[in-house]
């Protein structure tokens, strides 16, 4: 997501890196590539226009008597201004005082309403809530099917009826007061294009139902239209956010810009992957700080806050950089990978990660990692220990054991044991460029070199370990939550 | 009411007295597809982009473009997503050789020039003794199964005899969202249960339609995203098992929705390069989405827009022709 963008605007501040003043000619020059990156983001001419004049104002007048450079002036600008267009700050959810707390999805069809209310009630769900869904989509095809087999997946109930989606609201609500539910997140139809007839059931769903909370469900990979739809969307029901999808796309989402700079209201959630759980709060000083190719150390640090388990990183990571590594710790940092989410997903957070890495992680699948997790499984607690006992009946014995061949046996030992002589020679090593970062970017690209030969669940410990590098062992959670931006700590 | 309706209902009743909690009630057979719907053409159905091409058309200058105009040309173009290399192209081009017959006729030949002249058919012509395939890839929610069930009625309405294959095994509910299409026209289906193997259905619906001496097979495919390899090395899978005996790969078709922006392009190279798509179904192109990019796609990857979807009713996806496109783009 916002590659473009990215690319384009690092290579802005490379080259007006390079200059010691800032011309009027230069200035125009940087806000032309800006306008142009922001375009082919898919950012609303409109916007794009707003957003230019709002970086040229800042850069006006005395705040170019500052100590900064002319180009970081520029990058610092262009920051501000993406920040305030995607909102200073998350949307906090309250919750009604008395409950439910009502949600009502809007959208155009395909940008993936019923799939985000499933995302959402997950979300609340994981929040301690006791969320409801009623599938108001009477339109399309097998939509409330869809949503009653989310529904079930995610433990959650789905109300619905063969009624109206009016009647359906009204009955769904009343029903989940009823149970004592306080969260109801209600789905409605799509259309193809805004037209009355959607917007006057939703605004009638929207009467019926009083929502605290009305999100515009957006689609990243929007065009021009994002603009026009979001102002019919808020023209009728008064937005309270934007909920933004498919933002794992390639994409460079310049829709986000666009809704989120007609509406002005904020983005709230952003769905980033397929599976029911990629999907969280929107943090715009993040994605700013992203889309300017600092990546996204915050949001990173938090996720792997909240899926890692603290002391067994710890634990492997320190048998790691003393060469003790074992079979046993890798297989807990694949699990530890494996609770954070798709590789792919994990890689995009990191900063100064190549397009070709990230392309590489996301062609591992939770398939290659479980099959490596039964390799290592189907050894015995000796062998995990010291993988150099493993002889040739043994690896058959493995090779059995986890519906495997012998070949890929082999292959995860000798791949194994090469990562453990790196580990030994980071352990004792060079100090990476990137604070903290960069031993395990250049490990990863390694083995993303070779992952034609490698067991994927390689380049996954590979991942795991970058993960678990910016926590040193310590908890402090919430303390680096504020800000724009984090330093990783350096390593042990 | 469908067979689906009334087990449903059978499954309500026994659950109600089990639980409290009320499961879903639903019977989807009462909001099927519509069929009808005035088929009203495309030059109405795009008179949402026609406001803008108007400010085209309203410049009448002929030889030299001035830069005002050229600037609304330029905005123009950008907000119909056409995107902003091909945009400049065009611009440029306007510059060089100015606009002897005016600025509206100049712009029109340049996106029709960028268009082309293209075999805009689907083909179904296959060797001797197989069936042809049409297989239809996308990334998630731009319509496959809608344009599938659409296509499927426009063939059996012309005397074909055509299977579905449920090949999207991944989506909650896509199976039973196409055997209602299936049900409408009264197409064979064949599908499997939920994250079987879309490969193997696809085989299965291959045998289904040899021994009923089908004349067509429209594959369905899961949505995916272009970024993930691994899905595009199963549509490659799908693709290749769709092609052996007794099927036969006459067109494999992408669905890009209309309000899509630049990423289009993107998703046009990665689908081209995984599963050699022959041509493009544009959808939802209505009134909010102007569908420019399909000229860049065009003009880049040489790939055919072939079908149009203006609207929601089963008539509605019509023959892509260029000169109509853009006709319809710029006629007031």
């Amino acid at each position: 997501m916002f590659d473009a963008l990215t690319d384009r605007l690092e290579r802005l501040s490379s080259s007006l890196r390079s200059r010691g003043r800032l011309s009027d000619a230069d200035l125009d020059a940087a806000l032309e590539d800006v306008r142009t990156a922001l375009l082919e983001a898919d950012v609303e001419l409109g916007v794009v226009h707003a957003f230019i004049e709002a970086v040229r104002e800042r850069l006006s007048g005395d705040v170019l008597q500052q100590s900064l450079t002319p180009g970081q002036q520029v990058i610092k600008a262009v920051h501000e201004q993406l920040i305030e267009v995607l909102g200073s700050s998350a949307l906090k959810v309250t919750y009604a005082s008395r409950p439910p707390t009502v949600i009502l999805l809007a959208g155009l069809q395909g940008a993936g309403k019923t799939t985000t209310a499933a995302k959402l009630a997950l979300w609340f769900k994981q929040q301690g809530r006791q969320p409801y869904l009623i599938a108001a989509d009477l339109q399309r095809p097998a939509a409330v099917e869809q949503l009653r087999v989310l529904g079930s997946q995610i433990g959650v109930d789905v109300f619905s009826a063969s009624t109206t989606p009016v009647k359906v609201a009204r009955a769904g609500v009343a029903e989940a007061t009823r149970l004592g539910r306080d969260v109801v997140i209600v789905d409605t139809a799509g259309r193809l294009a805004i037209d009355e007839a959607l917007m006057r059931e939703v605004r009638d769903i929207s009467k019926t139902t009083s929502p605290h909370y009305t999100f515009l469900v957006i689609d990243a990979v929007t065009g021009q239209s994002a603009v026009e739809t979001a102002r019919a969307f808020h023209e009728s029901l008064a937005l309270s956010g934007i909920i933004v999808t498919k933002l794992d796309y390639d994409s460079r989402g310049g829709a986000v810009l666009s809704a989120r700079g007609v509406v002005g209201r904020p983005v709230v959630f952003a769905s980033t992957g397929e599976k029911l759980s990629d999907f969280d709060l929107f943090h715009p000083d993040r994605m700013a700080s992203r889309i300017l190719g600092m990546g996204d150390m915050l949001s990173l640090i938090e996720e792997a806050e909240r899926t890692m388990d603290a002391d067994v990183v710890a634990e492997s990571a320190g048998r790691m950089m003393s060469g003790q590594f074992t079979l046993d710790d890798f297989l807990s940092q694949l699990n530890q990978v494996k609770k954070m989410g798709s590789l792919g997903g994990l890689m995009k957070l990191m900063p100064g990660v190549s397009k070709e890495m990230r392309t590489a992680a996301s062609s591992i699948e939770d398939k290659d990692i479980n099959r490596v997790e039964a390799i290592v499984r189907s050894m015995t607690p000796k062998e995990r220990r010291d993988p150099s006992v493993i002889d040739a009946s043994r690896r058959t014995r493995i090779a059995k054991g986890s519906g495997t061949t012998v070949p890929a046996v082999n292959q995860l030992l000798n791949q194994f044991t090469q990562m453990r002589k790196m580990m030994k020679q980071m352990a004792g090593g060079k100090t990476p460029d990137v604070p903290g970062m960069g031993k395990m970017a250049s490990l990863a690209a390694r083995s993303a070199q070779t992952r034609e030969q490698l067991p994927a669940g390689f380049e996954a410990l590979g991942a795991g370990m970058a993960a678990g590098t910016p926590r040193p062992g310590t908890n402090s959670k919430g303390k680096k939550k504020k800000g724009g931006r984090v330093t990783p700590p350096k390593q042990r | 009411m469908s067979i689906f309706g009334r087990r449903r209902q059978k499954r309500l009743v026994a659950k109600e007295e089990r639980a409290p909690m009320p499961p879903v009630l639903v019977d989807e057979a009462l909001v099927r597809p519509r069929l009808d719907g005035n088929s009203s053409n495309l030059d109405k159905r795009l008179s949402g982009s026609r406001g803008i091409f108007d400010r085209v058309r309203a410049l009448s200058s002929s030889g030299a473009v001035s830069v005002d105009e050229l600037s609304v040309v330029e905005e123009v173009l950008l907000r119909s997503d056409v995107g902003v290399s091909t945009t400049n192209v065009i611009v440029e081009s306007l510059r060089t050789n100015g606009a002897p017959d005016g600025v509206a006729s100049a712009v029109r030949q340049e996106l029709l020039d960028a268009l082309g002249e293209k075999d805009r058919s689907l083909r179904v012509d296959c060797d001797e003794g197989r069936i042809p395939v049409w297989l239809f890839v996308g990334v998630n929610g731009v319509g496959k199964t809608t344009s599938i069930g659409k296509l499927a009625k426009r063939e059996v309405d012309a005397g074909a005899r055509v299977v579905l294959a449920a090949g999207d095994t991944f989506r909650a509910a896509a199976a039973d969202q196409l055997q209602l299409w299936a049900e409408i026209t009264g197409a064979d289906i064949v599908r499997a249960s939920e994250g079987a193997d879309p490969s193997s259905v696809v085989h299965d619906a291959l045998e289904r339609a040899k021994a009923r001496n089908a004349s067509l097979v429209l594959a369905d495919t899961a949505g995916r995203r272009h970024t993930s390899s691994n899905l595009l090395d199963e549509l490659s899978k799908i693709r290749r098992v769709a092609d052996r005996p007794p099927g036969q790969v006459t067109e494999t078709l992408l669905v890009l929705d209309a309000t899509t922006g630049q990423n289009a392009l993107t998703q046009a190279q990665e689908f081209l390069a995984a599963a050699s798509v022959t041509g493009i179904i544009l959808t939802k192109l209505d009134g909010t989405a102007r569908g420019g990019i399909v000229v860049a796609i065009q003009q880049e990857l040489g790939v055919p827009v072939k079908l149009v979807g203006v609207g929601e009713s089963a008539d509605d996806l019509v023959p892509f022709v260029p000169s109509e496109f853009v006709e319809a783009l710029l006629e007031a």
